[in-house]
């Protein structure tokens, strides 16, 4: 059996509303975390990732300047100086399935939808701590795996092919952010 | 831990694809524990979150009064994008915190005010008397919760908005597909 060492991870959390900032707080700090920092919109959020380097981002979707999703896009530039591998899990609630496959397109790790529960939370942890999944780049995305399921019975037209590289320079969301700071 | 450099990043080019894998950097967060452990993290987090519960009803007040705020504003001003995205946002907070808070009825009417506001073609033809409505249900419900009696009227209530919110909806989308197919999709928050 394993659990998580909470007192060694870093947390950033980035949510409006201080209400649930609160929330994520007592849990993570329940859990054993010690290192927790908060930002209450999106530009902090990228400005306190570059300064503290979290292990794990955990960020709400709807928030003033820039919102969760763009923040998620920010950190997934692979030529960025900063980590751009970190988990980041998107807790919203928005709670719609095609909210998901937008998210997950955005290189969002894990989707948790609002109301918010300990068990939920810590499923979500455990998952991006002990099953990372690799991270693929095309020339539209850079993000985990967006396949967690491999099936041999799949018979759809396959989007991944072999052959020549060419990779693409995502477009800098990051001057969207400077310009907002 | 992140103040650590991450391993060996190890790179397979395919034509379309690279994939992209490194040593796990978290792995050495896992302890492996006996069977016997009887450490509870989530049993202490949810322990640590009941300890919070005498601020709900006042967390939910000012959350409520927020909206009701944000009413106003629209009322005074009409619907523009300023009035309309604070309206959504605070909205959208109820609607995320507050089942956590103890109320699920006003995140029910909250959840229905959303889908207004996000699906509506035009928000200046939305009858005024069914957002009105909606403000209301969740003032009622956070101000009326210690009655014994209120938690069976504030589900039906939350429930009869959005059923009076999802066939407006309906109507109002009826040439939108796109909107249509999202309004009758099923949620995937979790049950109450």
């Amino acid at each position: 059996m394993y659990r998580i060492d909470f007192n060694k991870l870093r947390f950033l959390i980035c949510d409006d509303n201080p209400h649930m900032r609160r929330i994520l707080r007592t849990l993570l700090h329940s859990f054993g975390a010690r290192e927790v920092y908060e930002s209450e919109d999106g530009a902090t959020a990228l400005e306190m990732y570059t300064h503290y380097v979290p292990d794990i981002v955990i960020t709400d979707w709807s928030m003033p300047i820039f919102d969760g999703l763009e923040l998620a896009q920010m950190i997934r530039q692979p030529e960025s100086k900063g980590n751009p591998y970190a988990p980041i899990i998107m807790l919203t609630g928005h709670s719609e399935k095609r909210r998901v496959t937008v998210a997950r397109d955005a290189g969002v790790t894990e989707f948790l939808a609002k109301p918010i529960s300990a068990k939920g939370l810590y499923q979500r942890i455990m998952n991006v701590v002990a099953n990372p999944r690799p991270f693929i780049k095309t020339k539209t995305y850079f993000g985990p795996d967006r396949r967690r399921n491999t099936t041999n019975t799949y018979i759809g037209p396959e989007r991944r092919g072999s052959g020549e590289v060419e990779v693409l320079q995502q477009p800098s969301l990051l001057e969207k952010a400077r310009s907002t700071i | 831990m992140a103040k650590d450099k991450p391993g060996t990043i190890e790179v397979k080019s395919f034509g379309t694809h690279h994939v992209i894998t490194q040593p796990n950097p978290l792995r050495k967060m896992l302890l492996r524990v006996p069977e016997s452990d009887l450490d509870d993290p989530v049993g202490r987090a949810e322990k640590a979150l009941a300890g919070l519960s005498g601020e709900f009803k006042e967390w939910m007040t000012i959350e409520a009064d927020r909206l009701s705020a944000a009413h106003a504003a629209v009322m005074r001003e009409g619907f523009n994008d300023k009035t309309r995205e604070e309206l959504f946002r605070a909205a959208h907070d109820i609607k995320g915190d507050a089942a956590t808070f103890g109320y699920p009825s006003a995140a029910a009417a909250a959840e229905s005010l959303c889908r207004i506001i996000e699906h509506a073609p035009d928000l200046g033809a939305v009858p005024q008397q069914l957002i009105a409505h909606h403000i209301n249900a969740v003032q009622a419900i956070v101000r009326n919760r210690t009655k014994l009696d209120t938690a069976v009227v504030a589900g039906v209530l939350s429930k009869q908005l959005r059923g009076i919110a999802d066939e407006f909806l309906t109507h109002a989308n009826r040439d939108r597909p796109e909107h249509l197919e999202a309004i009758l999709a099923p949620s995937i928050a979790p049950a109450e």
